[in-house]
């Protein structure tokens, strides 16, 4: 019986939720064919694109701006205090550690995923099973970063030496004579260890992108090389990579925006505790458990900052991009 | 000329091993995963799960209480509901909203359309942390937090910037001369937006809408901050973090409640990765 009011509860909102938007457009139009017509040619763009800027100013343009004003506020948003927030933001140490961590993060997520899926996009492509295969290192894509967490927690699985380990890593380790190690608390180690599940969820993209890049380039170069005398090596490093180069920029561009933001697999694996905390995890403790928005406010901006040049080269290749339609 | 092939497959053999051996180590995690969720308490915590494969058809290791107890005793049950009902909403919204502006921006002439797509190339970037704290204070003002609607239309307004740049670049591509015909024989805009431009863009559409469902299914952080952790609101990403909190040491719970948590997108995913990859594809510029 709960089941079913539950069922229904759930069918009621999401009929309220997509029927409503259907509704809004609809009335919208009637409201438009109501008005003469040189009115209503000229005003039907601004009917189209009104919901979108709407969304768009409530929950990105504007909640950007004045997060930027809060950032020269105190924790509760009351006195201006300048530049005090953003001096924290460098100097602390808790930021500095998490500044550490995320440059770490931004080389091994970027740097590992990118050419280990270009490793693997070059060498499906030699054989017949190649769908398998991608699917399969693609599939982590699917599952989110608390399910990922929970997976590789479980990878990671301690016990003290002497016990049966259940974590796979922990009894490869014993197996081969060495000590368990605890691998999410060993200050060491443990940054490895949550850059690798990143690692794990991002290659496949990674490897989807450059592989259909690798697919693009045409055949005739690659014979022609190989006629010349070229091996498969050769053809790696002077044919294939920069021909994909601007495929490879914009992977790792993506990438290194997506390793920026990282929150959840913090946030699950450690909490940010021995010393794992990177930027995007730590504005998320200011806020919430210290309630100082001043401070969160500022992180957010660095971030922010730290993304601008990404912004620059998007409106650059999209600019050409219009060019040559 | 069946010798040459073989000699060809030999002479792989290199390659054939080591992408074996990388799809083995990207699979072994999942599969351990799924395994364990089905075993029984004891049995996970003094071995480990590889163990089975020393008498896999021993019927009785497995057991699907793991997955009762999750679901019934830790509220993984209401939280799929939850799920559900967060994630269609929040993914039908954007799509309407951002197909209608994608075509204002292919399609029609209007003052500032350049500039405006340009707006949207950049929020696609944009990161969801500098707008937290301003949209959070406003809902607590007009009583939005802990609402479905909040979280609605939250994500439409995070998801509309990559919908809008696909669905533009998508509809813009449509032929020319298809839509100027339409427009002679007198069809309005809505009517040649509904029938011409929906029907024609659905490749588009359903590959904005595998990745905004995964998106949004996928989400913490969002359902976090605007949700909150109680009960009867919390999606299944945030019920599991709070059992990775309180039960972290039960692998029987955390593995049934993680998969019960994945299988939605895996079904998406392998029914619809065709969609998937091509708005990978399109839209790789985004966060």
């Amino acid at each position: 019986m709960e089941f079913w009011t539950r069922l229904l509860n759930v069918v009621l909102a999401i009929a309220i939720g997509c029927g409503g938007v259907i509704g809004l457009f609809y009335l919208a139009n009637i409201a438009i064919n109501a008005l003469p017509k040189p009115w209503n040619q000229r005003l039907l763009p601004w009917v189209y694109i009104s919901p979108a800027l709407l969304l768009l100013s409530a929950y990105l343009i504007l909640p950007t701006m004045q997060t930027f004003y809060l950032s020269f506020l105190d924790g509760r948003s009351q006195n201006f205090v300048g530049l005090k927030n953003y001096i924290f933001a460098f100097t602390d140490r808790a930021m500095l550690i998490a500044f550490k961590n995320n440059l770490l993060w931004l080389v091994l997520v970027t740097g590992v995923s990118v050419s280990l899926g270009l490793i693997i996009a070059v060498l499906v492509d030699k054989v017949r099973y190649e769908p398998i295969i991608k699917s399969l290192i693609f599939l982590p894509m699917a599952i989110s970063f608390v399910g990922a967490s929970v997976i590789w927690k479980f990878m990671y699985a301690y016990k003290p030496a002497g016990d049966d380990q259940i974590g796979v890593l922990n009894a490869l380790l014993v197996n081969f004579g060495f000590e368990p190690v605890g691998w999410i608390v060993e200050q060491s180690v443990n940054n490895f260890a949550l850059i690798a599940i990143m690692i794990w969820l991002y290659t496949g993209f990674a490897m989807v992108i450059l592989s259909s890049a690798v697919k693009g380039i045409p055949e005739e170069v690659i014979e022609a090389a190989r006629i010349d005398g070229a091996n498969s090596w050769q053809i790696f490093w002077r044919i294939t990579i920069p021909m994909i180069r601007s495929t490879i920029l914009v992977v790792s561009t993506t990438i290194i925006i997506l390793v920026l933001k990282v929150f959840d697999i913090v946030f699950v694996m450690t909490g940010g505790n021995y010393g794992t905390e990177v930027i995007a995890s730590r504005m998320i403790k200011e806020m919430f458990n210290y309630r100082n928005f001043g401070r969160g406010s500022a992180i957010a901006i660095v971030l922010l900052i730290l993304i601008i040049p990404v912004m620059i080269s998007n409106i650059r290749r999209f600019r050409t991009q219009e060019k040559l339609r | 000329m069946a010798q040459q092939k073989q000699t060809q497959f030999w002479q792989k053999t290199p390659i054939h091993i080591s992408l074996l051996v990388i799809a083995f180590i990207w699979t072994l995690p999942s599969v351990g995963l799924l395994i364990s969720s089905f075993r029984r308490r004891d049995a996970m915590l003094e071995t480990g799960w590889w163990t089975i494969f020393q008498h896999p058809f021993e019927l009785t290791q497995y057991h699907i209480g793991n997955y009762v107890d999750v679901l019934q005793a830790e509220g993984m049950g209401q939280a799929f509901f939850n799920s559900l009902t967060i994630a269609i909403p929040a993914t039908v919204i954007p799509i309407a909203i951002a197909c209608f502006a994608a075509y204002a921006f292919a399609w029609m002439k209007f003052p500032g359309r350049q500039f405006l797509f340009i707006v949207v190339v950049c929020l696609l970037v944009v990161p969801l942390q500098t707008t937290l704290i301003p949209i959070l204070r406003a809902y607590r003002d007009f009583g939005l937090s802990n609402s479905f609607l909040g979280v609605w239309l939250a994500h439409a307004g995070y998801g509309l910037p990559l919908g809008i740049y696909l669905l533009r670049n998508y509809i813009g591509e449509l032929p020319k001369d298809l839509i100027e015909a339409a427009a002679v024989d007198g069809a309005s805009h809505l009517k040649i937006f509904t029938k011409l431009i929906v029907p024609l863009s659905m490749p588009a559409i359903a590959s904005f809408a595998v990745f905004q469902f995964l998106w949004v299914w996928n989400d913490l952080l969002i359902a976090l901050v605007y949700l909150g952790t109680t009960n009867d609101v919390a999606p299944v990403t945030i019920q599991l973090s709070n059992l990775v909190g309180s039960r972290g040491q039960d692998w029987h719970l955390l593995t049934a409640g993680a998969f019960i948590s994945m299988i939605v997108p895996l079904g998406v995913f392998f029914s619809l990765q065709r969609y998937f990859v091509r708005g990978i594809l399109a839209g790789s510029v985004k966060s």
